[in-house]
């Protein structure tokens, strides 16, 4: 614990002057994970999107001559399932899905949410109030108990799934940036504009939105692995997208049968979504820590 | 107040260098001072001069990933033991037993999930393994001897409930546990109402010459210091540019920086603009070649700005000044001519 | 000064979101399109049955005497009747709590097993051993779904290693203990992300703070400074944390309950969602939204003991 000592000035200098060096090097390394995270999530979509140029296979071919293949079997990368259906084409037609459930319900509830909780913190009072009322509401309940109870009422189907989804997830977003928006109103910046004249709209979205919306949209990226997980959850209680769509939670469950002789069949799909969910995480890592940094 | 001569602290040109992703920071370089049994030495100098981190360097108390020192630190009454460099378990035995340090900020300076009491016995057994019903009574005694009203009760409460200046003497009674022989005060007033600021500091005189122990008294504001302080070093950009006696110093000073300083302190019967000190003090990691002050003092040569100087001596009882026109630059504060560039 | 000043008026705001989450489960009920008696009753409609549903469910009166039904038979203790299981919703129910409280709390301790010593020591060692290693782990952890995660145990730890048995609840708090440590470390495992990450950045902010130089200052032992005055404050940021990802925890149960067949409220959901049992959907939805209003203001009580600042906030 003691500090570094050295001799004489000169040799002080020398020692310093090597660690601030590595000092330097450090900071640079630090936007390392960000465009990992970028890089994953591009491969990702690409993937999904080029599906049909990546694998020869439809994922629902049936093919009972091979059924329960081992990866690398010939014309199968990945192995098959119990249908002998190509395993790599399913994952990647199945990435389709859940990436558009990642991108689909969490776009919705960030620009919903958000909205919500400017507003609620720009006019305070009753509105604000009640906002945060049934926003507390929400969070009383289990996420995942809350959206099950709600496809139960509704009937699962991949459209339930985000209407579930919609309904229940605006509400962090919603106190996030009332959080933010409360800390803004007393600010110079707001009152300068409020003083001359500007409306509240115009206040509201052109000033105190784009200076507090990082911490939303670093929280975007959670929400993004939670309701990739979410969907794959639901998937797999049977409960999300249903067959024959491929998903991914959904040939885990499938997987989890099997798993005593064809292990594949769980374990590849769920290394997918640890890849997606990877991706994003890095993401919001990388943001949150580029943007903390540009504090300084 | 008398000085006896035996010295109790020595730093002997201490660097303090610090490894930051901007490069080099030099907040100390090449410091010397010493510090005499029941003295009291203010250091002053604006923020950034390098005061605070001299004195946790003294201390022991920068972080170690980043700090480097060299030169020398010396406590004499423990066998001239070398502080600068010794290791925690060293450093640890000297640590409130010899020296101690209070904070700037009292509002952040002591554990807010900790009562007062709890923190206060922490300290009075820090060196002595007494009973904990004697160190209750001492810590009550500390506590009193502060100026704590109550002080018993006081015990049971939590930091939150106190005032900036009731924590600022609790600070005080946890530095004097253990009966320190130094106590290094770093700004003790900063942060309080100009009316604790008095009452804080006369507390320190007071058990100061009742102790007998040292003092630096570290400030921004040179009126403080010099009601309080034997000697004054006044420090800019890392460097000590003037020391010697108060009374010296504050009459008679001889480097343009203590002019300056001095001159800025508004006094009674002053009308009309108070006086700044134009220029901002340099960038300690991109050090300017030559004298530091050069860039913003009236007096600066070629020669001053082209190289370093050292410290010159200026006059009694050890007053020294660290420029090279001291004999060309007239004496004395009512002499001071402001420039046309001063009042920016 | 009493510590806990504000208790009452936190009570006084539990009882309200209690209400609410009444209100909430009430509605879940009326969000079924259709005839909600046909739903309900299925393959056993009978004219008679129905009819008794619309009496029981109040569907010709007004919406407020709906509700006014349902909170009464609420206080009694009747959540229900479940046409699938032939009884009452309360007694199906009843019979599957145990497990999974008793899966919500084993969680909940090894999480902090796991958590707290990692989180910790990446604080003051940053950069060092634990702190790169535990950053890898727990940010592949954070992003694998939990019942995933489950299936991976199973297969590592039960199919190959035989180590543990791959399902069901064992017998006596020792079998419980045995059964339910895969369950409970899946849990844990995706409840640590967050802790561990909070617990580090609490620790690295409090190591800077100025009262730890006083401490240091005193003269006493480093690893008493770390315990008495580091962690005492680093830990109080992870109270907060602990208690807002519980529903995280409590979400999680319902998935790793399917996976290690564990017969508990969370598989009771799930199989009630697929044969249409409304009433104990509604029943299991009401009691894990108790549950968590009850572990938020256990976590409230817990915060308030350790920091003596929060008992004296003028409410939020």
């Amino acid at each position: 614990m003691s500090a570094m000592w050295a001799a004489s000035p000169s040799e002080l200098l020398m020692q310093v002057a090597t660690k601030a060096a590595g000092r330097q090097r450090s900071v640079a390394r630090r936007r390392l994970p960000l465009i990992i995270g970028l890089a994953m999530l591009v491969i990702a979509i690409l993937a999904a999107v080029f599906a049909p140029l990546l694998v020869s296979q439809s994922p629902t071919a049936i093919d009972v001559l091979h059924p329960l293949s081992p990866p690398f079997t010939a014309g199968h990368w990945l192995g098959t399932d119990q249908y002998g259906r190509d395993l790599l084409a399913r994952i990647l037609y199945a990435g389709r899905i859940d990436l558009a459930i990642a991108f689909g319900a969490t776009t919705v509830t960030l620009v919903g949410g958000t909205m919500i909780g400017l507003v609620a913190g720009y006019l305070g009072g009753r509105v604000d109030s009640f906002l945060m009322r049934l926003v507390d509401l929400f969070f009383a309940f289990p996420f995942l108990v809350l959206i099950i109870a709600i496809i139960a009422m509704l009937g699962p189907s991949t459209f339930n799934l985000f209407i579930a989804i919609w309904i229940t997830s605006w509400v962090s977003y919603a106190r996030i940036m009332r959080a933010q928006t409360v800390v803004a109103k007393k600010q110079q910046y707001v009152l300068a504009a409020r003083a001359l004249g500007y409306s509240p709209v115009r206040v509201m979205f052109r000033h105190i939105l784009p200076n507090t919306a990082s911490p939303v949209i670093i929280f975007s990226m959670v929400d993004a692995v939670g309701n990739i997980i979410l969907a794959a959850s639901l998937g797999f209680l049977g409960l999300g997208v249903q067959p024959p769509t491929p998903e991914w939670g959904s040939m885990i469950s499938d997987g989890q049968n099997y798993i005593l002789t064809s292990w594949w069949l769980a374990a590849f799909p769920g290394l997918a979504v640890v890849f997606v969910g990877v991706a994003f995480s890095l993401i919001g890592d990388g943001l949150a820590d580029l943007l903390r940094a540009g504090d300084r | 107040m008398t000085v006896t001569e035996a010295p109790l602290l020595t730093v002997r040109d201490l660097h303090s260098y610090l490894a930051t992703g901007q490069g080099v920071v030099r907040a100390v370089d090449g410091v010397s001072f010493t510090v005499h049994a029941a003295e009291v030495l203010g250091i002053v100098g604006e923020s950034g001069c390098g005061k605070t981190v001299t004195c946790r360097t003294i201390m022991g108390l920068m972080p170690a990933r980043s700090v480097h020192t060299s030169g020398e630190v010396i406590y004499h009454p423990h066998g001239e033991q070398s502080l600068l460099g010794a290791t925690e378990h060293e450093m640890r035995s000297v640590r409130g037993s010899q020296l101690a340090m209070i904070f700037q900020d009292p509002m952040t300076a002591l554990n807010p999930v900790l009562t007062i009491g709890d923190q206060l016995v922490e300290a009075v057994r820090a060196h002595d393994r007494c009973p904990n019903r004697e160190a209750l009574a001492r810590a009550v005694g500390l506590l009193d001897r502060v100026g704590i009203p109550a002080a018993s009760r006081r015990m049971r409460d939590y930091p939150f409930q106190f005032s900036g200046g009731m924590l600022q003497r609790a600070l005080i009674a946890i530095a004097l546990a253990s009966s320190p022989r130094l106590l290094l005060a770093d700004e003790p007033t900063t942060s309080l109402d100009v009316i604790i600021q008095d009452q804080i500091l006369s507390l320190l005189l007071e058990l100061q010459q009742d102790t007998g122990m040292s003092m630096i008294l570290v400030s921004h504001d040179l009126a403080v210091i010099s009601e309080m302080c034997d000697r004054i070093i006044v420090m800019y950009a890392g460097q000590v540019v003037e020391e010697g006696a108060a009374a010296d110093v504050i009459t008679t000073p001889r480097h343009p920086y203590t002019h300056a300083l001095l001159d800025a302190l508004p006094h009674a019967g002053q009308r009309g603009e108070l006086r700044s000190i134009s220029g901002s003090p340099p960038s300690l990691i991109d050090v300017p070649a030559g004298c530091r002050f050069a860039p913003r003092c009236r007096y600066a040569t070629e020669e001053c700005r082209t190289w370093e100087t050292a410290l010159v001596a200026a006059g009694e009882r050890d007053h020294a000044a660290r420029c090279r026109r001291l004999d060309e630059i007239e004496e004395g504060r009512d002499t001071w001519q402001p420039s046309d560039s001063a009042s920016a | 000064m009493s510590r806990f000043g504000t208790l009452p008026r936190r009570l006084v705001h539990v009882v309200i979101v209690l209400f609410g989450i009444t209100l909430v489960t009430f509605f879940l009920l009326r969000l079924i399109p259709g005839d909600p008696a046909l739903a309900i009753l299925g393959s056993s409609y009978t004219h008679t049955r129905a009819v008794a549903i619309d009496n029981f469910l109040g569907l010709n009166k007004p919406i407020w005497t709906q509700y006014g039904q349902y909170m009464d038979r609420l206080f009694h203790g009747n959540l229900g009747f479940s046409f699938f299981y032939d009884q009452s919703a309360t007694a199906v129910i009843r019979q599957h709590v145990a497990p999974t409280v008793f899966l919500v709390i084993y969680s909940a301790v090894l999480a902090a097993f796991i958590s707290l010593p990692i989180g910790f020591i990446s604080g003051i060692r940053r950069g060092g051993v634990v702190d790169q290693a535990g950053r890898v782990f727990f940010t592949l952890s954070f992003a694998m779904p939990a019942f995933w995660l489950g299936i991976i145990m199973i297969l590592i730890f039960s199919v190959r290693l035989h180590i543990f048995p791959i399902s069901g609840f064992g017998r006596g708090f020792g079998g419980h203990i045995y059964y339910l440590f895969l369950p409970a470390l899946t849990i844990a495992l995706g409840f640590s992300t967050v802790l561990v990450r909070s617990l580090r950045a609490a620790t690295i902010a409090t190591l800077q703070a100025e009262f730890v130089d006083t401490a240091r200052m005193k003269g006493i032992r480093w690893s008493r400074v770390l315990w008495k005055h580091v962690f005492r404050n680093s830990v109080l940021a992870v109270v907060a944390v602990y208690g807002v990802n519980l529903a995280y925890l409590i979400g999680g149960t319902v998935l790793v309950e399917n996976v290690f067949s564990l017969p508990g409220l969370g598989s009771l959901l799930v199989s009630s969602v697929t044969d249409r049992d409304y009433p104990v959907v509604q029943g299991v939805t009401l009691l894990f939204a108790v549950l968590i209003v009850l572990i938020n203001l256990s976590t409230d009580i817990v915060q308030a003991a350790l920091d003596p600042r929060v008992g004296q906030e003028i409410g939020t």
